[in-house]
């Protein structure tokens, strides 16, 4: 196996708001999102060779091809539970570095706002109709399967879990295009109302529209186009065979998917050290309990101890490592197909040092880790990217 | 000789103080409190329940006929004893049917399981009464009627009691009625139905075979007489010349109230549990006529292992916390849910070994339970190397759980379960028959048969876990 470390390069990005965008189809937020990717990397749509489609909602690569009227170019709709942003850009990385294109557009979005009711829905992860089996369960009330499981084995406390919302609601209000651009106190997370005990309202992310956007090319064609280009350094995938929910052998208290993902983006982009070496992660927290679970399935620290670190400001905008610096899923919003690359968009910027608004500008961010898992616990997929400054 | 095997008898952990709806509506009040399935039973659930119970410490494969009794089997095109035998795991080549839309069904399908075993075409049969009628709002009768079901298991040999005579006759009345579009149970002014109906009839069955048989009232040791009602009973009771509080059977009127088809089986088995050797027993059955019947208690009586029947079920109950919950369950009042459309036909069928009859793959080669079955197994990668395993009567613990208010069901929150058999195996489940202030994880639990959902007219049923009952 070949290394991919530095090979591609990200030379544009673009970012929808996110938010409950009723006045919008999916269509318009490709558009929006897309729009700014092609401005910020001064090409257009002509220039594109070949693209992915991100969505979960939509089928075909006619979801891209539609709203952006590409031109018969080849185009793949990818579809991988909540890592489908990610999946667009692996499957980008690897198209050119084959070098069967040269310049090539990724885009993740969702529409999920009109179903008519809140939530996402409560179907299986792997997808098909079952009358029985796991039915009626929404994505809190699994997550919090595992939230009651890791307090009984770790002792943590609802306390930990608000602590994680209320960090990602202060980045989250400071960043102009997150859905949720609100503040608030730790009273405030842990009196909220209850959405699948122990999770309350605050510990559940917001079900949100939007889209985000790439460009990419190899690294040495980069500089074409810009200086300040990222490149990805690893990409992982870990698809779990969805067994924890019915094995013995789960404990529900750790991302066993997270973690073989880890190890996989680590191996490829040398990391060692991650609490030393990353300044910036932007994980999948669809609901606190998965952000705290994170901080120890990708080794920032060790089982059971995330609640020491949580109480100590180790991930907060101006801790050790910033997790979820621009709000995080829990705030930003979670269009499921965008997610992905939203965080990469993050990330982006933040090394470009183009965070928007300066209280919430990270200095010197070199390297960031973008992450999902979707389905639920126990039937998860993972995919993880790192990103950062070329040669880092 | 044909008679009683085995019994067992279910009421569902949900009872409902009468004053509320009273409270609500008025009119005359009955009082006590009466049964009421919860939100995810019905007949075909209760049915599997009483079976269950029935079948303790009996193999199964045995059974060769599995009568359902109701009269609200939620099905009216489509057998529901098929249903009900699936879930009881009974083998494949024996006779099923449901006996349905009298009240006395469950005597009618009695008779049925006496001829067949007396002809020698079965040795066993089950018959399984249930019953979940509604009265409609306002009236007595939604006061009155109680959810529940019983279950009697006959053979020829080992028998517990023998059933020495019978006497039936039938009679057609409007007293109690419903068509086919009815919810509520329809009635004709009580003091005629009481007196030319029930009193009238059950007592011809009673003096006919008491008649025939030449005995008199003061040879039995218990009279398990259906009750119109509380007053009707005992009126019944002085009109044959019983004394009522030595010789009849408790009605289980005040806190369970009158389960229609169930109702006689479920008071027989009440009578049974106390029962003793050469005890002389009168079973009367009330509805569109009268079935009677001679049972005489042997010495197998003391064999017969414990199990769930009334006494176990009366002690074991929630009080449901107000009227309109009741309501809820009935379907009565409709609030807004979510369902999303999984009924599947197509899948239900294919996953009928597990969705019903809750068999698991045990692996052969890592000896670890696939719950669900799988082809190749989650522990050990072995393919297609599993026996079929039941794991319906296995309890376990709550190895971590949720509270989940976001999910569609008529009584929020689902609680969803992760259960880790003692026996080994795990089983993802919601749990049901809960008092939320009391789920903790490592709390001990069984497996119980319930309705899930229902779109396309297709009812779904399966098994959730809960608080073990009783415990």
């Amino acid at each position: 196996m070949e290394s991919i470390k530095d090979k591609v390069a990200i030379i544009g990005m673009g970012c929808s708001k996110f938010g409950e965008r009723w006045d919008c189809s999916a269509w318009d937020l490709v558009v929006e999102a897309t729009s700014e990717a092609f401005e910020d990397a001064g090409v257009g749509p002509k220039d594109i060779q070949a693209a992915w489609s991100g969505t979960l909602g939509f089928a075909g690569g006619q979801s891209l091809a539609y709203p952006l009227k590409l031109d018969y170019i080849p185009i793949v709709r990818v579809e991988n539970l909540c890592g489908t942003g990610l999946e667009t850009i692996r499957g980008a990385t690897y198209a050119l570095i084959s070098k069967a294109y040269d310049l090539v557009l990724c885009v993740g979005f969702e529409k999920t706002k009109d179903r008519g009711v809140g939530g996402l829905g409560s179907g299986e992860p792997m997808g098909g109709i079952h009358p029985v089996f796991g039915i009626q369960a929404t994505p809190p009330g699994r997550y919090a399967l595992a939230a009651t499981r890791y307090f009984a084995q770790y002792g943590a406390e609802k306390k930990h879990l608000a602590m994680i919302s209320v960090k990602s609601h202060h980045n989250g209000a400071r960043n102009p295009k997150a859905h949720l651009r609100r503040e608030i106190t730790l009273d405030q997370a842990l009196n909220a109302p209850i959405i699948a005990w122990p999770l309350g309202l605050y510990d559940c992310c917001g079900v949100t529209d939007g889209a985000a956007a790439a460009i990419l090319c190899r690294a040495e064609d980069a500089k074409k186009f810009r200086k300040d280009y990222i490149t990805v350094k690893g990409l992982g995938n870990a698809a779990g065979p969805g067994c924890g929910k019915m094995m013995t052998t789960y404990d529900w208290a750790h991302w066993e998917e997270t973690y073989r993902a880890t190890l996989q983006t680590y191996q490829q982009a040398g990391i060692k050290n991650p609490r030393k070496e990353i300044d910036i992660v932007e994980c999948h927290d669809c609901f606190s309990i998965a952000e705290l679970m994170c901080y120890e399935a990708m080794g920032f620290c060790e089982r059971g101890k995330a609640k020491y670190d949580i109480e100590a400001g180790t991930f907060a905008l101006d801790g050790e490592v910033a997790f979820n610096a621009g709000g995080g899923l829990k705030s930003f919003g979670h269009p499921v197909g965008a997610s992905g690359v939203r965080e990469v968009y993050e990330i982006y910027k933040q090394i470009q040092g183009k965070a928007q608004e300066p209280s919430r500008q990270i200095k010197n961010v070199q390297l960031g880790i973008a992450h999902n898992q979707g389905g639920h616990p126990g039937t998860f997929m993972c995919s993880m990217g790192i990103f950062g400054v070329p040669g880092r | 000789m044909v008679g009683i095997v085995s019994y067992g008898a279910y009421i569902p952990i949900y009872r409902l103080s009468r004053d509320m709806p009273w409270l609500t509506w008025g009119g005359l009040p009955v009082g006590g409190e009466r049964s009421v399935a919860n939100f995810d039973e019905d007949s075909i659930t209760m049915a599997v329940e009483a079976g269950n119970s029935c079948l303790q410490g009996f193999n199964r494969d045995e059974v060769d006929a599995l009568f359902l009794a109701s009269t609200t089997t939620p099905y009216k095109e489509k057998q529901c004893a098929g249903i009900v035998a699936e879930a009881l795991d009974l083998k494949r080549n024996i006779r099923t049917a449901d006996f349905t839309n009298s009240l006395r069904s469950a005597t009618i399908a009695m008779r049925a399981a006496m001829d067949a075993i007396a002809a020698g075409s079965a040795k066993k049969v089950l018959v399984v009464a249930a019953d979940c009628r509604m009265g409609q709002p306002s009236t007595e009768y939604e006061q009155a009627f109680g959810d529940g079901s019983a279950a009697i298991l006959l053979g020829s040999t080992d028998v517990i009691a023998s059933i020495d005579g019978c006497h039936t006759h039938y009679n057609d009345i409007m007293d109690l009625w419903r068509l086919d579009n009815d919810t509520f149970v329809r009635f004709w002014e009580d003091r005629f139905v009481v007196e030319n109906g029930y009193l009238a009839n059950t007592a011809e069955a009673v003096k006919a075979i008491m008649n025939e048989q030449g005995l008199k009232p003061a040879d039995f040791t218990k009279a398990v007489l259906y009750a119109f009602d509380n007053r009707r009973h005992q009126q019944l009771a002085k009109n044959l010349g019983f004394d009522y509080k030595a010789q009849v059977q408790d009605n289980i009127f005040s806190n369970v109230g009158n389960t229609g088809s169930a109702y006689a089986l479920m008071m027989l088995a009440g009578a049974l549990e106390e029962a003793k050797d050469g005890d002389k027993m009168l079973l009367a059955n009330y509805g569109d006529g009268a079935d009677a019947f001679i049972i005489t208690i042997t010495k197998s009586i003391k064999k017969l292992k414990a199990r769930r029947g009334i006494k176990y079920h009366l002690e074991s109950k929630l009080p449901l916390a107000s009227y309109d919950k009741y309501l809820r369950y009935r379907g009565i009042l409709q609030g807004y849910t979510f369902w999303e459309n999984q009924s599947a036909a197509t899948v239900s069928w294919r996953d009928r070994r597990w969705n019903l009859n809750c068999r698991g793959g045990k692996c052969l080669v890592c000896g670890n339970i696939n719950f669900p079955p799988q082809r190749i197994c989650m522990y050990c990668q072995s393919k297609d190397q599993f026996e079929e395993i039941r794991l319906a009567d296995r309890r376990g613990k709550l190895f971590t759980y949720s509270k989940d208010n976001l999910g569609p069901s008529l009584d929020s929150p689902i609680i969803l379960c992760i259960i880790d058999f003692d026996e080994g195996g795990r089983f993802y489940a919601q749990m049901t028959d809960r008092d939320l202030d009391k789920v903790e994880y490592e709390m001990p639990v069984e497996l119980t048969f319930r309705w899930m959902h229902s779109e396309r007219g297709i009812r779904n049923y399966y098994w959730k876990c809960r608080p073990l009952r009783g415990a």
